[in-house]
């Protein structure tokens, strides 16, 4: 009961200190406000990033040539050796019969040519389509599987897939270095205006010391205020998020230079678990903030 | 009853000056103690020690059983329960009312609201200042914030009333207004430490009275002494 009305007195505490120093609320608000913007715009390139990056990464295809000879056992045996391998997503198997019924399509000459080849005489191979899990690590698996009886040419667009391997790397570094220097910015400049509105606040903070109230006691209400302060700078942001976002996704219709590859996420759920995030690094912000700038004034 | 003892205390600011040094001094239960000295003489060190914002170099401070002297800073809370303090300057908080600003005294004990306000509503009563309760400091006049800030400081029924010159900023009448509170509180068994320049109210009181002069305890004159300037 005594503990209940302790928590109870902290957040009405808290609150109504949010409102008695409004100008300084207001300007941490604007700050946590401002900053929670910019970190938004940031998360919202780096996912979209990410999500292009992933996007060419599962439309990577290894094409397994096997040798013309090779019989039904045979081709079980290899697809239950690739089904071993770790990094190997998808299998799927396509005759050579299939891949000249796909080649004949929406071309006259082609079909025409394919038409006359029998069984025999069709120069395609049969074949496996593969799709990796990790692109990172196609190379060692691509030596892998050529190591298999049979396999006769793999085929995967080598230079290219090197290419965009290396690019991702360095986008996706680049992004989450971004975005966790964003966070660290702003966590120390909120400390820094919450700290000036402490500061104006130093006689309370001494009184409370002088008529006996414990440090953690002093501590709380100033930690929550954070936490009000950061929720509250926050709206505008997550509102920002979300309607900017649903936007700007149906401006593009939802691709970026109409691109089948460069699909921008689907805004549900991902603004809200964006809204969350921004919401949970404001609070946590404010906090880590209001505690600090206390922390300094505890010693008198 | 033995209620503060100060045994062989030493205080050197940072600066090289020595505030107290040598210095015994015991208070018993229910006294009340004039400490008075000229600018510079130790008296504010003495008084500060006695709340824990200084820390002696030296020497013990024991308040009511705690040695003040080892107190760690956030156990000082425990030692600020047992007392109050009045400024010169009052201490109040602008934003809250005459009412709040007693009442944020007992909010540390986590007491029922309706305890609060009877507790409250005594104490203002105490010092005359019962119908002001809705005002806001900024509307008093100099001696009614100090009997709001004598009300803050005893609304915790402290053993123990520290005053740093309360009537440092206040006109004799008013002055003599607040002594009589004070008096009272005192009759009622707190013991109360008070510094003053105020030579006409130590006269008129005739309590104990301790002179310091350059960090030593030099006079000690017993209840009923006259306090006569450099005599």
């Amino acid at each position: 009961m005594k503990g209940l009305r302790t928590i109870k007195r902290y957040f009405r505490d808290a609150a109504k200190s949010v409102v008695r120093n409004f100008p300084l609320s207001l300007a941490s608000i604007s700050c946590i406000t401002i900053t929670l913007i910019v970190v938004a715009v940031s998360i919202v390139i780096s996912y979209n990033v990410e999500n292009f990056a992933e996007s060419i990464r599962k439309d990577v295809t290894v094409v397994v040539f096997l040798d013309n000879d090779t019989t039904e056992e045979q081709v079980n045996e290899i697809e239950k050796k690739l089904k071993k391998m770790d990094n190997i997503a998808s299998i799927e198997f396509k005759t050579k019969q299939e891949a000249a019924d796909e080649a004949k399509e929406g071309n006259e000459i082609f079909e025409t040519v394919v038409d006359g080849w029998t069984d025999d005489t069709n120069p395609l191979l049969d074949s496996f389509m593969l799709k990796v899990k990790n692109v990172e690590e196609i190379k060692e698996t691509v030596s892998e599987i050529k190591k298999i009886d049979k396999v006769n040419t793999i085929n995967y667009g080598e230079d290219i897939v090197d290419q965009l391997v290396t690019v991702f790397k360095v986008i996706e570094k680049v992004c989450i270095g971004a975005v966790i220097a964003l966070v660290i910015v702003t966590a120390f400049l909120i400390a820094n205006t919450i700290k000036l509105a402490i500061f104006a606040r130093k006689t309370e903070i001494e009184i409370m010391r002088l008529v006996g109230a414990s440090n953690i006691s002093i501590k709380v209400p100033f930690i929550i205020e954070g936490l009000f302060l950061g929720a509250i700078g926050s709206i505008i942001p997550i509102i920002a998020t979300i309607y900017g976002y649903i936007a700007l996704y149906d401006y593009f219709g939802g691709k970026l230079f109409s691109s089948s590859l460069a699909k921008l996420i689907e805004p549900n759920p991902f603004v809200y678990l964006t809204s969350l995030l921004l919401l949970g690094i404001g609070m946590l912000v404010g906090m880590f903030g209001s505690w600090r700038a206390v922390k300094k004034y505890l010693k008198i | 009853m033995e209620l503060i003892r100060i045994a062989d205390v030493q205080k050197t600011y940072k600066n090289g000056v020595v505030a107290l040094y040598d210095f015994d001094l015991s208070i018993k239960k229910g006294e009340f103690v004039f400490v008075i000295g000229a600018s510079g003489s130790g008296k504010s060190t003495l008084i500060k020690m006695l709340y824990r914002e200084e820390k002696p170099d030296k020497g013990e401070i024991i308040i009511g059983g705690i040695n003040v002297a080892k107190l760690k800073n956030r156990k000082v809370y425990i030692l600020r329960r047992k007392l109050g303090v009045v400024f010169q300057d009052f201490k109040l908080l602008p934003k809250l009312t005459v009412y709040e600003n007693v009442a944020f005294a007992l909010e540390v004990f986590a007491w029922d609201k309706k305890e609060i306000y009877k507790r409250v509503m005594q104490v203002l009563e105490l010092v005359g200042l019962k119908h002001k309760v809705r005002q806001y400091p900024d509307q008093l006049s100099g001696g009614e914030q100090q009997r709001v800030v004598i009300a803050r400081a005893i609304v915790n029924k402290p053993k123990l009333l520290i005053c740093d010159e309360p009537t440092g900023n206040l006109d004799p009448d008013t002055s003599m207004e607040i002594m009589k509170v004070l008096e009272e509180i005192n009759n009622m068994g707190t013991t109360i430490i008070m510094a003053t320049h105020d030579r006409e109210i130590v006269n008129k009181m005739k309590k104990r009275v301790i002179v310091i002069e350059e960090g030593k305890l030099v006079k000690d004159y017993e209840k009923g002494q006259y306090y006569n300037e450099r005599a």
